[in-house]
Order: C-alpha cells, then structure tokens, then sequence
C-alpha cells in the first residue's frame, strides 16, 4: 500500500504542476500513513533521485529516449508497471494535458474511482472524499471515491510545493518503453522561453479595449515585470490579434492563477468560466459598468493606455529593478 | 467509415448555479440544457464536416442520460447526425458513463470516436481517456485540428507548452477543442430530418460506479470589488503585495 504520484518532464526539466501534484501526493501519504513514490518517464536534465528532497522513498524511472513524446497508451503501460511494483493504492496526476490524457486510462485499467482537477487533499476522517472544482469555476464538489484503488489529478497552482530536506530517492529501472508507440509524433513546435499558461502564478490578459495588436508593447512589460504569462479574450484571438493558444475562457483554455490581471476585458460569461478559478482578480477598464467588476478583487476606471504603464512602472519600483 | 460522436447535457453556460436538499444535489430548475459546447462545436461539426467530403461515413451519436436529453439528442441529429443510441441511465461517475460507451463502441465496430475535451459541467476530461484504455485503443487528447486519410488520422494536439502534429493508426479515440471545427445552427431541413432519423434506447449493462458526489459548496462570496483610482497605480501594487499577498 503506498501513493505513487506521476511526475511529468519537459525537454529534461520537470513542470511546476507536477511538483505541486508530487507534494500532494507526499502530503497525502503522510496522511493516511503510508510512503509516496513517483514514477518519471524520459530523460531527466536532473538526477532522478533528486526527487527525494520533496519527500519520496522511491523514484520509478523510465529512462527511454521513446517516452519524450507522449503517447498516452505507451505512458499507461509504464504506468502500470511502476504501480504494481510499489503496490499503489492512490495514483496522483496534474490535471495538465499528460495527466489529463493518461489518468482515466489508468483508472480505467485499474478499475479505480477518478477524481479530475482536484483542489484540495481528500477528507479521509469518513471515507475519501476529495473536493474538485465544478460547473467551470463556479462551485466545487466533494466526490467520494468508493473503489479500493483511488486516482486523482490535481489543478494546477491550488496545492503548493514542499521540499521537505535533502534526501535522495531510491531508482529503480523500468522495463517499459515507448517503442511500439501506435501515435507517432511528426512535429512538435513549442513556444519557447514563456511561462505556460496553465502553470503561471500571475496571468496579463488583454481585451478588445487594446484596441489592435501594435498595442501589446505595454502588456508584454506588465507581463515581464511580473513574470507573468499573456492571455487574451476570444474576440481577440478571433480577429487574430494574438495567437489562439492565448485565448482563455470557456471555449480556450481554463487558468487558475494566483492573480488574473484583465485589461480591456469587459467579462462577458464565457470568459469568467475560463477565469472563475484565478485567487484574485485585477480588472482595468474605461467602462465603469462592464460586468467583469462584479467578479473583481480590485478595479480601476480609466484609460487602460495611461494606467498600464504606470502600473508596470509601480512593481519595478517594488521590485527594486 | 463508421464515427461515434459521444454527446453530454450540460446545463447552459448562463444558467444559475444553484443546489438543493442540503447541498447535496444540483438544483436542475429553470436550467437550460444544451449539448455540451465541445461536443457539438467541435466533435459533431468535425465528424459531419468529414461525412460531406466522404458520404460513405456514418455518424452514430452516443449519450448517456435519461427521455429528458431526447430534444439535445434530437438537436445533435438536425445538425447532421445519422442515428442515436441512448443509454438509460444517470450517473456523475466518470467510469459509469465511459464503461456503458465502451459497451456501444464494441458492437459498433466503428474507426473513430470523438469526444469533447470536457464537459463544461464536471470538466473532468475523462471520458476519451477511459473509453479508450477500455477498448485498447490509441487516444489523442485535447485535438485542435484533425484530418483523415485512408487507414490513419493526422491530428494536432495540444501539449505542455506548445503543440504536436501526430499520425495515429486507425481505429482511435481523439477529444476535440477550439479549432477543429467551428458552430453551427441547424437548419430547417436538418431539423425536418431529424424527426425521423433513428434514435435507439437501450438499457444500460450493470457496472459499479466508483465515485459518488456526497456534497455541493458553492465558492465563498465575493467581499466585493475595491476601486483603486487610475492615479494611484501604487496604491494598487500595495494591496496586491500587502493586503492580497500575490506579488
């Protein structure tokens, strides 16, 4: 009986969002006192066993060059192994697009209860009850897990990552590979040296208030002051202003982050269901009645060209840059 | 060529998010019911957009739910559906709802399934995933574009960080967002057709659900919005660092 969490890497380096699921999965263990392992496919930048500084016995790793392209039935078969060998009884992922394609595989293998974008550790004073965010943001349910093996994905930027000391993990091989792979990627093209979206602490989001592409300059300063990710509405996308791998909202992507900055957004539903999941919101418009007020933390009224810069100008002065 | 489109009920993206006895279920009163967004806009609109280049392809729909999803059953043909099976049953269950598919994928022998990324009501993103592991297929996830040739799919794919173009042997199950299609309105015809076109019931196979929703909360309210004056930008960057702590 143990917890196994799956750590997810990119080009060698392991993502923020699976962190925060490996120090779920830690946290978790502890609680119902047992050990946390996790199982890593693909070359690492790093030592495996480094892993152990956030508080895992034992790193699974499959070492195969074949697993740096995902292919979710060849991960699944990986998966698996590292499961039976530590005898897991709850499996944690990030709700991030790997976890997203493999967990239910592996649920489903497994026979055991899913819970998908989890946001807090499960209650197991009655059960295992484990509270997801529902309705795109707008409530959240408590999901009790009936089956004896458990899987649960965690959303991104709603746990935080803990190292808990210095120790090395265990490694241990895996047989699995990739080779017989049925999905064969033809080409990979990544946006380089961004923060992604879906992992970004702070996210800048600009509307139709910016009026045309050419204005961004002031947006992408916000953003780097801030170290923050850029997004935008979907009519921005839609008249290509941007690109749409920017778009949130409820038909683009889903962000959860510590603080949404919305410049030029007037809030109509559709976006607030891409956004709903954001801590805190900052919403800056000319329009003293657009609807995105309602949902806010803070709001200012004026013209977002003059507020923009000054507000960029304001967190250098914090940040003594 | 033979496509299974899954199609989920959602309550409308403006609907009122309310629950009822204790917060224990979702309050369904004077809530509009539409087929999940991603269902219909990108799935369906794709795999009818296939059918008018090749007219020997079939569309199956497939849903899971009780005589109320009839009209969104119904809405799914008018747009360009050939024939509907729905399964009996209610269930939040994620493996309840995939295992009773799989079920229908198996006597259908179809080359493809399509699902939405998510349903827009437990956004879960399951469904694709477990179908798949349950008929031992090849799944790709989160699809922004996808062509077909003669044996394989050539689809785009979002993954962390960027995109992958990938070739997958068929048959496969591939969740479609943004992208792959684009909305459509049913028109007359299509709505005319659909009257008549076949929607089967079936009962569903007896399989455990593995998870059960014990309560709702909805999110703590709002203290309400502090206006910060356009001046006073510095103002602004002090609450965030003191007072909301998130710079």
């Amino acid at each position: 009986m143990s917890v196994l969490i799956f750590v997810d890497q990119a080009e060698g380096q392991i993502r923020k969002a699976s962190l925060e699921a490996l120090s779920y999965g830690v946290a978790l263990a502890k609680q119902i006192g047992t050990t946390a392992n996790a199982v890593v496919l693909g070359n690492l930048a790093k030592n495996a066993a480094d892993l152990g500084s956030y508080g895992v016995s034992k790193v699974y790793h499959g070492e195969s060059d074949t697993f740096n392209t995902m292919d979710a039935q060849a991960y699944t078969n990986a998966i698996m192994e590292a499961v039976q060998k530590s005898n897991a009884e709850v499996i944690v992922f990030s709700h991030n697009q790997t976890g997203r394609a493999v967990a239910p595989r592996i649920a489903a293998k497994l026979k055991a209860g899913l819970v998908a974008g989890a946001v807090a550790l499960p209650d197991t004073s009655n059960g295992f009850a484990v509270r997801k965010s529902v309705f795109s943001g707008k409530a959240f349910a408590n999901v009790a897990i009936t089956s004896p093996v458990k899987v649960i994905t965690v959303n991104p930027n709603s746990f935080r990552i803990a190292e808990t000391g210095s120790e090395t993990a265990q490694v241990e091989k895996l047989d699995a590979t990739a080779d017989n792979a049925k999905v064969k990627a033809a080409t990979v093209n990544k946006v380089q040296g961004e923060v992604p979206l879906t992992e970004a602490e702070i996210v800048v989001s600009g509307g139709r208030g910016m009026k045309g592409p050419e204005n961004w300059g002031i947006l992408e300063d916000l953003a780097h002051s801030l170290h923050a990710a850029l997004a935008c509405s979907r009519p921005v996308a839609d008249a290509h202003w941007r690109p749409h791998h920017e778009h949130v909202g409820q038909t683009g992507i889903q962000v959860s982050p510590n603080l949404y900055i919305a410049v030029g957004i007037s809030g109509a539903i559709q976006h607030l269901a891409g956004v709903n999941r954001s801590k805190v919101m900052v919403v800056i418009n000319k329009d003293a009645e657009a609807p995105f007020f309602k949902a806010a933390d803070y709001g200012v009224v004026g013209d977002l060209f003059e507020i923009v810069p000054k507000l960029t100008e304001e967190i250098k002065k914090l940040k003594g840059v | 060529m033979k496509i299974l489109v899954c199609i989920s009920k959602t309550p409308d993206t403006t609907s009122k998010i309310a629950f009822k006895e204790n917060n224990t279920k979702f309050d369904e009163a004077s809530v509009q019911w539409i087929i999940n967004p991603y269902d219909e806009w990108y799935s369906l609109v794709r795999a009818i957009e296939l059918k008018e280049k090749d007219a020997s392809i079939t569309i199956t729909l497939v849903h899971v739910g009780g005589a109320d999803s009839d009209p969104i059953i119904r809405k799914a043909l008018a747009l360009g559906g050939d024939e509907a099976v729905r399964i009996n049953a209610q269930s939040d269950d994620t493996y309840f709802v995939a295992a009773q598919i799989a079920e229908v994928a198996k006597q259908g022998n179809y080359d493809l399934i399509f699902t939405g990324k998510e349903t827009i009501d437990y956004n879960a993103s399951a469904i694709g995933g477990m179908v798949a592991e349950l008929l031992d297929l090849p799944y790709i996830s989160l699809a922004t574009k996808f062509e077909l040739n003669s044996t394989t799919a050539v689809v785009t794919r979002e993954i962390e960080g960027g995109e992958e173009v990938d070739e997958v042997a068929l048959p496969a199950v591939v969740s479609c967002q943004k992208g792959v299609a684009e909305q459509r309105i049913p028109n007359m015809r299509g709505i005319m057709a659909a009257r008549t076109k076949p929607l089967k019931v079936v009962e569903p196979t007896p399989i455990e659900a593995l998870t059960k929703i014990v309560s709702y909360e909805l999110p703590p309210a709002k203290a309400g919005v502090k206006m910060v004056p356009a001046t006073d930008m510095a103002e602004l960057v002090r609450l965030l660092h003191e007072e909301a702590r998130v710079i």
